[in-house]
């Protein structure tokens, strides 16, 4: 069978499904557990419709139990009772741990980990802003948010693929190697060969990916600051940055803090431009990418505990994110 | 302390929209301006121009003497208070009045001395460390002042500061500003408003602007009693002047008018001349001047339609003559049941009755009188 004729059936199949299930089961709700009629129709309407908003929440409960719930739990399970080898199933339950946390490669992920989180949001959200405030009030400024905001619709190995050119050693191909020699240089340089400050050149991917993201947030929030606050400053006499900084900024510093968690999450899970920038060097590691690489090997332990460690970094800033962007609703 | 000077101002915008033209204005120091008029007549855009937050596309603006046009706002010696108070959120009730003075760069001694006079003056004393989102309506229009106190400025200019509060509240604080007012006698005040009752109340002069222009400048009681044209006379008081088509049928120092419908006769103490014999003019009677009568010489009869007792008064609306014209309506002071379906005989006092010429008063017709091309309401 053609893959598009399957692919049709599995539509039709999902789609045709689903309707069928919000169909069934309100009928069997409204016509034979509790009708709207007989001696107790006002009840039996007050509990058909206390039931009703869980039979459409359940399909998406289940799911998310099934694929999410579960391989957390499944994950913790794993990682207190897989063990690579006897020798370490011996060391107790929490020898994965013990065992990844003395490794000097595990080390060096979490260092470039952290240091991914603290320049990543920071600059993201950082060049956003200005993106934000700059393109304010240009009679262009559409045009260049679009262009900000494109590389969100590149994938992270599309634009892996991308710098990997811009860093590319030879001038041919490279345009930041062009450049020196353009103005000179001789030879071309090679980016990334496994230096630890290599990294910075591979979060360059991942700021010129999201700063579109925190200035399309951002954008939203500076023009949602009431016009007539920015006017009272004006006639208080500050200046353009005084504006900026002192009563714009103030302002939105609840969306900016929103940005900035987000930001924080993805770059903890981050692994597509490690992968595929700096696969070979084990100085560019990162958490997830050591994660890959135990499970590629069959070490379910380690792979399980890492992606823990994981889990309870970005645990905190979550729940953080969760409440600041609630608090910004209210 | 300072006096205000416009020269032949207008507003265009995009090179085409006029939306001000030809304001002519001085306002002299201590004096409280009020701008009144029907929404869209550019009030707020006058006192935009003055604050310096719109451009002033033609003629100028002088503030004691000095041409202001291209200083910015924060160096013109004013301070503004806003429809919506536009305070500071991340700020508290202290930095919200601070924030210029900091700005300005002045000592921290100074800056407190002067916040915590403002502040005593208004009330605000315990409140300093609050955010704005912990202040009632009043205290937030109480900080907003305090902010312009701070900084002690010529001029103070107010953006309908109470259209923001609850009907108690804004008496109340109305009140506040007269009295703040008269704490600094030297200070200049302009007051846009829409509402008349602030606009007769605060005002020691009002300038009702309509249709792009100033229709008329005068004290409070000098616009309700010699109103210069049908548009002054209509806007200025609730509910509006009645106008009664009519005919001049005797004159000299008091005229004497015959009205068209149901051809009763007034006198009014509006001098008229030999040639306005005969002429066609609009015979205006505010309703609280209407005057029930059983005489031969009335202004008006006609079928009561609808009465509103409010107690104080009686509201009587009549049977319109025509579809398009307005109803004619009285106010009677006191209660008076059972006159509705009735058919009523009104008149008014000579020193009550007002007459208009082409839309003209007969008493402004030698000066230059702008008619704005719009109905008051």
């Amino acid at each position: 069978m053609p893959v598009i004729v399957t692919g049709l059936i599995t539509i039709l199949v999902g789609v045709g499904g689903m309707v069928a299930y919000f169909w069934v089961s309100n009928y069997l709700l409204d016509q034979v557990i509790y009708p709207a009629r007989g001696e107790n129709i006002g009840r039996n309407v007050r509990r058909a419709t206390a039931i009703r908003p869980w039979l459409f929440v359940f399909p998406a409960v289940f799911a998310l139990g099934l694929y999410l719930v579960v391989p957390v739990f499944y994950s913790g399970w794993l990682s207190v009772t897989s063990f690579a080898s006897e020798n370490l199933a011996a060391r107790g339950r929490f020898a994965n741990y013990a065992a990844i946390f003395s490794s000097g490669g595990f080390r060096i992920a979490l260092l470039n980990n952290f240091l991914w989180v603290l320049v990543v949001p920071a600059a993201s959200t950082f060049f956003g802003l200005m993106a934000a405030q700059l393109t304010d009030r240009l009679s262009w400024g559409n045009i260049a948010k679009s262009l900000v905001f494109m590389p969100m619709a590149i994938s992270f190995v599309g634009a892996s693929l991308i710098w990997s050119f811009v860093y590319h050693p030879d001038p041919e191909i490279g345009i930041l190697n062009a450049l020196r020699t353009a103005f000179g240089a001789g030879r071309g340089i090679t980016f990334i060969d496994g230096d630890i400050v290599d990294s910075f050149w591979l979060m360059v991917v991942l700021i010129w990916i999201q700063t579109g993201f925190a200035m399309v947030i951002l954008s939203a929030a500076l023009r949602g600051v009431p016009e007539d606050t920015i006017e009272a400053a004006i006639i208080d006499g500050a200046n353009p940055f005084q504006i900026f900084f002192k009563i714009k900024v103030p302002q939105i510093m609840p969306t900016i803090l929103v940005v900035w968690t987000t930001i924080t999450i993805l770059v903890l899970k981050v692994y597509d431009i490690v992968a595929a920038m700096g696969n070979q060097y084990r100085n560019l590691e990162i958490l997830p990418t050591q994660m890959m690489q135990s499970f590629d090997s069959g070490n379910y332990g380690f792979a399980t505990a890492i992606s823990v460690v994981i889990m309870v970094l970005v645990l905190p800033v979550m729940i953080w994110n969760i409440r600041q962007s609630r608090a910004e609703m209210r | 302390m300072a006096e205000l000077k416009l020269t032949d101002v207008e507003k265009v915008y995009g090179g085409t929209v006029r939306v001000l033209s030809d304001i002519n204005l001085d306002i002299e120091t201590g004096e409280l301006i009020v701008f009144v008029g029907p929404s869209g007549c550019g009030k707020s855009t006058l006192l935009r121009m003055i604050a310096g937050l719109e451009k002033i596309t033609g003629g100028t603006l002088e503030i004691d003497g000095q041409v202001v046009n291209d200083v910015p706002p924060s160096q013109r010696g004013i301070a503004m208070v806003f429809q919506s108070y536009a305070l500071y959120p991340h700020m508290t009730v202290y930095e919200n009045m601070a924030f210029s003075l900091r700005i300005a760069r002045l000592d921290k001694a100074s800056i407190d001395k002067k916040v915590r006079a403002a502040a005593d003056k208004l009330q605000l004393t315990d409140f300093l460390d609050r955010l704005p989102k912990a202040l009632s309506g009043g205290q937030r229009q109480r900080v907003a002042i305090g902010r312009s106190i701070v900084r002690d400025p010529k001029v103070y200019l107010f953006d309908e500061p109470l259209s923001n509060l609850d009907a108690a509240l804004r008496v109340a604080t109305r009140i506040e500003i007269a009295q703040l007012k008269e704490q600094m006698p030297d200070s200049t005040m302009v007051y846009v408003t829409h509402d008349q009752v602030e606009a007769m109340t605060l005002a020691t002069r009002i300038v009702v602007l309509a249709g792009g222009g100033i229709a008329q400048v005068g004290t409070p009681l000098d616009l309700y009693e010699r109103p210069n044209s049908t548009f002054v006379a209509q806007f200025i008081g609730s509910p509006a002047m009645n106008l009664l088509a009519g005919k001049i049928v005797g004159t000299g120092e008091t005229t004497t008018l015959e009205l068209a419908e149901g051809s009763g006769q007034v006198t009014s103490n509006y001098p008229s001349r030999e040639g306005d014999m005969g002429a066609e003019v609009q015979v205006g009677i505010r309703p609280e001047d209407m005057i029930a009568t059983e005489d031969d010489t009335f202004a008006f009869q006609g079928k009561v339609e609808i009465t509103e007792a409010l107690g104080e008064v009686t509201l009587l609306y009549f049977q319109k003559s025509a579809p398009d014209h307005n109803a004619v309506i009285g106010k009677l002071s006191g209660i008076h049941p059972g006159l509705r379906g009735k058919s009523v005989r009104l008149t008014a006092k000579p020193e009550k009755v007002h007459v208009f010429r082409d839309g003209i008063s007969l008493l402004h017709r030698d000066g230059s009188v702008f008619v704005p091309g719009v109905q008051p309401h």
